[in-house]
């Protein structure tokens, strides 16, 4: 049954009768959005035929829908604003779900549009149904079914507000085929603006607790702050820098905030948790105030609960009331904005010109010095193996830290979070809630879609990059000129590393046989490879890629299988607790 | 600790399997819910008894107001608030046991809503422990089906959800 009938133009004459498809094109252009990730499908065929014949919106065609939700939210992280996807019901729907949970659990903007079948048919078990509203549920921030094409353009809006305001995070709109009918044509407004009388997320925080919080760090001998993803999701690098320098405290990012601060800068004592460093999780252990900004407390970050931060008073800043003592109680809670409550202290302090106890601090940073010269990070640098820390410290050198860096999952992205230094925010760019191998080479896409002229390259396992493999074609075919850095350990090293430590070394189905050549494959895609066995050859493949400025080259670095991730803290264990290379310390 | 959780939310479909998915996905307890319409029909209220720590009931108000299509909620049992649910017993009722149940049933101001020459079905109205000691009440092999409505609360005096 299809319904046919045109409705009739309502008031204001100016108004153009579109279709549903029409106006999700046209709503889409006046959102401002530039690129469309997507894949059709039979439910999804009004759309494509709108998108057809026009260039404003770009549509990227993926190979498989998993990569379309992955380079919208790679492009999302890289810009800040709402990626947005296509994908037809059913099996168009149920691929991307991984990759709608990847950006829920990093609260990436996103919206996705999932096809469906037409309205009088949804709950027949119709061709290519499935119940995507239902499936998506729990892995997103919100979700809408279109019932009626007069409601798809206010729809549209609201899905793009909810995803991107407050804590951010993806949003699906289910479109029935029949919302989308050529032959039905209704009068379309741009949406300007949108009220939600059940959604209003607080942006300000509460003055009373921000002075309570400032009391509390100015009568510090020990601060710490541990800041994470809120704060490049807010745009507060700057505010947060300011911060730190004013009170001169030490800090940590999450693997979430790298880039939030300096990573160059004497202040920063690097990642805290699991694969933390030895400095970090050790003045985590010790300070007397932590300052936490917009971090959520996770348990790679936590480690044993009742551990955590013994002799701490605790300040946390984050916008979702839900991630405020949800693990961890704390003592001074701020509801807000990151960026709008670190300008409110920043005022208060300058304000007061209130300083630290500077003979305390002094104290505190020569206790830290003691800590770092632990050198946690060393490793073996004159191996005849290429050790997979020099191809990154490598990288660093070759690109001079100028570079969006993409990764996917598993030891590899644990060194490139550790030798990496991200000077700025939302260059690096991994999945780390949810932890989705898969993820390194579309999200580069999606970056070097958005930055065209800017270096982008992703560092990935050979296990991790077999998982969206098929994306090589993209690339080829968007001209993408992403340099993949694949560190083939020939295992999946971080499970390896789990069975040697924890299972007496009975690798149970962590080592791939009959693993593709990848230079081969690059080859067949259309792009440069090179194998990389040496250490002395590193720099120099390194530096030739990036030289290939217009092509996708493909780096696979045959590097030390027995590598191992360290520091490391054994889940379940305390910050003081680590594990620093066969040597152990606690 | 028993908990009353009191939510006015958007009418909308779907938003009742948002909140129960919300507490099937995070482990949260649900004891009774029960949820209808209010005067204004774009709006339902729902009412969730709940049970668990006071940190177990802060995240779950905290959830509970994240999703986009609740309004508001109050927590009931931070105050003082009345709660009443209906049952419907139907009863076996032959021989001396038909005055039984009609006193009991007075007793605690019940009403008989339907007969027959062998059964009762007695309605009842209250909070849920006087539900319950009816049901202790009468003997156990004379209960042929128990409905309960399920828990609804509103807070006393001024105190009210609207928006
Ligand atoms: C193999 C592997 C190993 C890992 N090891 C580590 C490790 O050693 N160390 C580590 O840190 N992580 C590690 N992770 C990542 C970890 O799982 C979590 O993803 C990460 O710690 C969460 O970072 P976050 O706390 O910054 O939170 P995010 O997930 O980035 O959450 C951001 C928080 O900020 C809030 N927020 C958002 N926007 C705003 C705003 N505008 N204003 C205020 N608040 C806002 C949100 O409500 C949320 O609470 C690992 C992941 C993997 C896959
Ligand atoms: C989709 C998915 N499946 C399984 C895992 C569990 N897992 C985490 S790391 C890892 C191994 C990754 O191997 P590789 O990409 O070679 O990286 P390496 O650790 O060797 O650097 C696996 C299987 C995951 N994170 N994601
Ligand atoms: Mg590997």
């Amino acid at each position: 049954m299809i319904r046919r009938f045109r409705l009739p133009l309502t008031g204001s004459g100016g108004n153009v009768e579109l279709s549903g498809g029409e106006i999700l094109v046209q709503f889409l252009k006046d959102e401002g959005v530039e690129f469309v990730f997507g894949y059709p499908g039979g439910a999804v065929l009004h759309i494509y035929d709108a998108l057809y014949g026009q260039d404003e919106i770009k549509h990227i065609l993926v190979r498989h829908e998993q990569a379309a939700t992955h380079a919208a939210d790679g492009y999302a992280r890289a810009t800040g604003k709402t990626g947005v996807v296509l994908v037809t019901s059913g099996p168009g729907a149920t691929n991307a779900v991984t990759g709608i949970a990847t950006a829920y659990m990093d609260s990436i903007p996103m919206v996705v549009i999932t096809g469906q079948v037409p309205l009088p048919v949804i709950g027949s078990d119709a061709f290519q149904e499935v119940d995507s509203v239902g499936i998506t549920r729990p892995c997103v921030k919100h979700n809408f079914l279109v019932k009626d094409v007069r409601d798809l353009a206010e729809t549209l809006k609201k899905a793009f507000y909810v995803a991107s305001t407050g804590r951010p995070g993806p949003v699906v709109v289910d479109i029935p085929k029949d919302i989308t009918d050529p032959k039905v044509r209704i009068p379309y407004t741009y949406p300007k603006t949108v009220a939600m009388r059940s959604y209003n997320p607080v942006v300000k925080g509460h003055p009373v607790q921000i002075k309570r919080a400032i009391d509390l760090l100015l009568g510090a001998r020990r601060p710490m702050i541990y800041s994470g993803g809120g704060v490049v999701l807010s745009g507060a690098a700057e505010e947060l820098t300011a911060l730190t320098r004013r009170l001169g405290a030490p800090i940590t990012n999450t693997l979430m905030g790298l880039g939030a601060y300096p990573g160059t800068d004497s202040q920063f004592l690097g990642m805290l948790g699991m694969h933390g460093t030895y400095e970090a999780n050790m003045a985590m252990h010790e300070c007397d105030v932590l300052l936490a900004v917009g971090a959520r407390f996770d348990d790679r970050v936590t480690g044993k609960l009742e551990q955590f931060c013994p002799t701490a008073k605790i300040i946390h800043i984050d916008i979702d009331p839900a991630s405020i003592s949800k693990t961890v109680k704390v003592d001074v809670p701020i509801v807000g904005d990151v960026k709008t409550v670190l300008q409110d202290m920043l005022k208060i302090l300058e304000k007061e010109d209130a300083r630290l106890d500077e003979v305390a601090l002094k104290k505190w940073w020569e206790q830290i010095e003691q800590w770092r010269a632990t050198d946690c990070l060393a490793y073996d640098r004159d191996s005849e193996l290429i050790k997979p820390q020099f191809v990154i410290e490598k990288l660093y050198e070759v690109t001079r830290g100028d570079l969006y860096l993409t990764s996917d999952v598993g030891q590899h992205q644990m060194f490139a979070a550790q030798f990496f230094k991200f000077d700025q925010p939302r260059r690096w760019i991994n999945s780390g809630g949810l932890g989705t191998m898969g993820f390194g080479l579309p999200a580069a896409m999606g970056v070097q879609l958005a930055y065209p002229d800017q270096k982008v390259a992703c560092v990935t396992g050979e296990a991790s990059i077999q998982m969206c493999i098929q994306e090589l074609s993209t690339a080829m075919q968007y001209h993408l000129p992403i340099k993949i850095v694949n560190l083939n350990n020939r295992y999946m090293g971080m499970v390896r590393q789990w069975q040697e430590f924890f299972y007496e070394k009975r690798y149970s189905m962590s080592y791939m046989d009959a693993l593709p050549d990848f230079v081969k494959l690059a080859e067949a895609y259309g792009h440069v490879g090179m194998r990389i066995e040496k250490p002395a050859d590193v720099e120099g493949a390194l530096r030739e890629a990036f030289e290939l400025k217009d092509r996708l080259v493909f780096l696979d670095f045959i590097t030390d299988q027995t590598e191992n991730v360290y520091p490391m803290i054994e889940a379940g264990k305390g910050h003081h607790e680590m594990h620093l290379s066969n040597r152990e310390l606690a | 600790m028993r908990h009353i959780i009191s939510i006015l939310m958007e009418n909308e479909s779907g938003a009742l399997s948002r909140v129960a998915g919300l507490f099937s996905a995070r482990g949260y307890n649900i004891e009774s819910l029960t949820v209808a319409p209010t005067e204004d029909p774009s709006l339902s209220r729902m009412t969730i008894v709940t049970t668990g720590s006071e940190e177990i009931i802060e995240q779950i108000t905290k959830q509970l107001n994240k999703l986009i299509d609740v309004v508001k909620l109050i927590d009931l049992s931070e105050g003082e608030h009345i709660e009443r649910e209906l049952m419907m017993i139907k009863l076996k009722a032959v021989g001396p046991d038909r005055d039984e149940i009609k006193r009991l049933a007075d007793i605690f101001r019940g009403r008989i809503i339907d007969v027959t020459a062998s059964t009762y079905t007695v309605e009842l109205t209250g909070p849920g422990d006087k539900l319950n000691a009816f049901i202790k009440a009468v003997d156990g092999g004379s209960i042929m089906e128990v409905v309960r409505t399920g828990v609804s609360g509103i807070a006393r005096g001024e105190r009210s959800l609207g928006l």
